[in-house]
């Protein structure tokens, strides 16, 4: 039987994926346009990028948001790979049922409710203990909770996968478990470490409700930023941004997968030769 | 001159095995007892830390969001009064009022919303479904080397960001935007369609922002699946059609669910995308939500609508979660 797709099929698919695409492209297209009006052609510019580089709000802005990033999924992959440890390797703990609840449910939850009840806790806790104050560090908090649950769930499958004869090898020769651990599973799982926290990044970077809520009055991000100003309408400048941003995450993201992809075809490799020289 | 030899290390073959036969020897002179609270130790340092971090900020929250949806609104820093009150006599007072939900019951906004978020939560999904399963049907017949080009090509717009896609799409289906133009270019419309600030906005909106959620799941299933059985059915004389109704379609079904619940539950409680591609008519709840917060700032009622939504949305999804469980284990 013919295993390949009939004409009809493979159009269907060509048109969806430029249907996902033909917007970026045509708003990348149109950031390098010279005219201010957004739907007419005035010829190549890159007028909009230096209008940009010179708006200390969006610089503000954007740097908020890149330390946010950085630093609220270097916690998330710390806190959901534990979590991903204990639910894969400890079969029964008392809290078990809710670290598997808690860890679930911020991926079906909708983020404009997490936005409320997290500024509503911070409220009440700045009331009761003085701390924390909305800005920076709220943001950090929430965003951490909603990146664990993405790491939780990429790790768990990953180390579930893992076979733990190396690692029992390791203690055998008498290796503490940690030490057993970090040195023959980590590698292992390290891909998924790898891609789980560029999730978070990218997640982090892009979050605008729950920031929306759980910030301060001087502390935007640059999702924040962008919607104010989208808001009021199709601008330019934000073309720029928008370009730059889409360009650079894809560039990132295409970049590791590569080299996560590579990584793991020679680990692929290097077991093949390992069992054949056995 | 001495010079180490084999007999050295023991008479064994080499160092390691040496050193293991020690390291066995003096961890069996660790009396058990130690050894055993130490590694439950070590088990709660890896538990506690996730565990505690997600109770406080995570479910705590919703402690707080339900007990400030029985306080009313107030002129004050932080705009709710208290539902309980210590006396100076050192006594708890409550004082709950269910204002909130009453006026949700009554304030037909709230029931109108949520059957619209419903609504456009559904024709979404189905749109996705019917843009979707052709294309991950497709995908899963392509060969493998095309295949992850194509699945990567799916999943990269869902790394760039959300916000900015909304926004791209925006740009497209505006009354002066390329979709327009180029209509009325070849001259299919005489006048400008009028999609933005509509319903098929949003519908269109969600089905671009999720149709990877849709793909992949469907794409695996389909891609696993066993083209013996097709070929049976068509050596029995179905035709493909038929076939494709009676074996791919059921088969496919565990990916269906999957790709359908990954669309539906976030669309439910959009805000991104009515706010920026719906109009006044296009009342769904995470948008009601939203003004009620940051427009009326009305925080008990923002906090009941949350609490009326999760119960609504989250108990029966809870329950089915747990029958499907069940029904696993059994």
């Amino acid at each position: 039987m013919d295993r390949r797709a009939p004409l009809g099929l493979m159009t269907v698919l060509c048109l969806g994926i430029a249907f996902l695409y033909i917007p970026m492209l045509v708003l990348i297209g149109y950031s390098f346009n010279a005219s201010s009006l957004v739907s007419v052609w005035g010829g190549f510019s890159l007028d909009w990028y230096v209008v940009l580089f010179h708006n200390r709000q969006i610089l503000q802005a954007a740097w908020l948001s890149l330390k946010v990033a950085m630093i609220a999924s270097s916690i998330a992959l710390v806190l959901g790979t534990l979590a991903a440890v204990a639910l894969v390797r400890f079969s029964n703990f008392r809290g078990r049922f809710l670290l598997v609840g808690m860890a679930n449910a911020p991926l079906v939850m909708p983020e404009i409710i997490t936005g409320i009840t997290q500024l509503l806790l911070f409220v009440s806790m700045l009331k009761l203990f003085g701390w924390p104050g909305r800005g920076m560090t709220t943001i950090v908090i929430s965003h951490v909770a909603f990146c664990c649950a993405y790491v939780t769930v990429t790790v768990q499958s990953r180390l579930a996968s893992v076979d733990r004869d190396l690692e029992e090898a390791a203690m055998d020769l008498g290796a503490t478990p940690f030490r057993a651990f970090v040195d023959t599973t980590l590698p292992i799982i390290s891909p998924a470490l790898v891609s789980s926290w560029l999730l978070s990044f990218t997640l982090s970077l892009d979050d605008l409700v729950i920031s929306s809520f759980v910030s301060g009055p001087r502390s935007s991000t640059l999702p924040m930023v962008i919607y104010s100003k989208v808001k009021l309408g199709i601008s330019p400048d934000v073309n720029a941004l928008a370009s730059l941003i889409i360009c650079v995450m894809g560039f990132i993201v295409l970049v590791a997968g590569f080299l996560l992809h590579r990584a793991e075809r020679r680990r692929e490799r290097d077991i093949q030769l390992a069992a054949r020289m056995g | 001159m001495y010079t180490a030899s084999r007999a050295d290390w023991g008479g064994h073959k080499d160092p390691v095995e040496r050193l293991t036969k020690v390291l066995t020897h003096s961890m069996q002179a660790v009396p058990g007892l130690p050894q055993a609270f130490g590694r439950r130790l070590g088990r709660w340092a890896i538990i506690l830390p996730p565990l505690l971090f997600l109770l406080v900020f995570f479910l705590i929250p919703f402690g707080f969001a339900l007990k400030i949806s029985f306080a009313e609104a107030v002129l004050r820093i932080p705009p709710f009064s208290d539902v309980w009150t210590v006396t100076p006599e050192h006594r708890l007072v409550f004082t709950p009022s269910l204002a909130n939900f009453r006026y949700l019951l009554t304030d037909e906004v709230y029931a109108v919303s949520y059957l619209y978020s419903i609504k456009t939560a559904f024709v979404s999904t189905l749109g996705c479904l019917l843009i979707g399963y052709p294309m991950a049907y497709a995908m899963a017949r392509a060969s493998k080397s095309t295949q992850h080009l194509l699945v990567l090509m799916i999943v990269l717009p869902f790394w760039t960001s959300f916000l900015l896609r909304v926004y791209a799409l925006e740009g497209i289906i505006r009354d002066t935007g390329l979709l327009n133009q180029w209509l009325l270019s070849v001259h299919l419309i005489e006048h400008p369609l009028k999609i933005l600030r509509t319903s098929a906005a949003v519908y269109l909106g969600i089905i671009y922002s999720y149709l990877p959620f849709m793909i992949l799941p469907l794409y695996a299933t389909l891609e696993k699946m066993d083209l013996s059985l097709l070929e049976a059915a068509q050596d029995l004389g179905s035709r493909p059609w038929r076939a494709f109704w009676d074996v791919t379609l059921p088969l496919s079904m565990p990916g269906v669910i999957a790709g359908s619940m990954l669309v539906f539950i976030p669309a439910i409680g959009e805000y991104v995308i009515p706010a920026l591609l719906g109009g006044p008519d296009n009342p769904m709840i995470g948008r009601i939500l939203w003004d009620e917060f940051f427009e009326n700032h009305d925080w008990p009622v923002a906090a009941a609508v949350s609490v009326a939504f999760l119960l609504l949305i989250a108990g029966p999804m809870a329950i089915h979660q747990y029958y499907r469980a069940r029904d696993l284990v059994s």
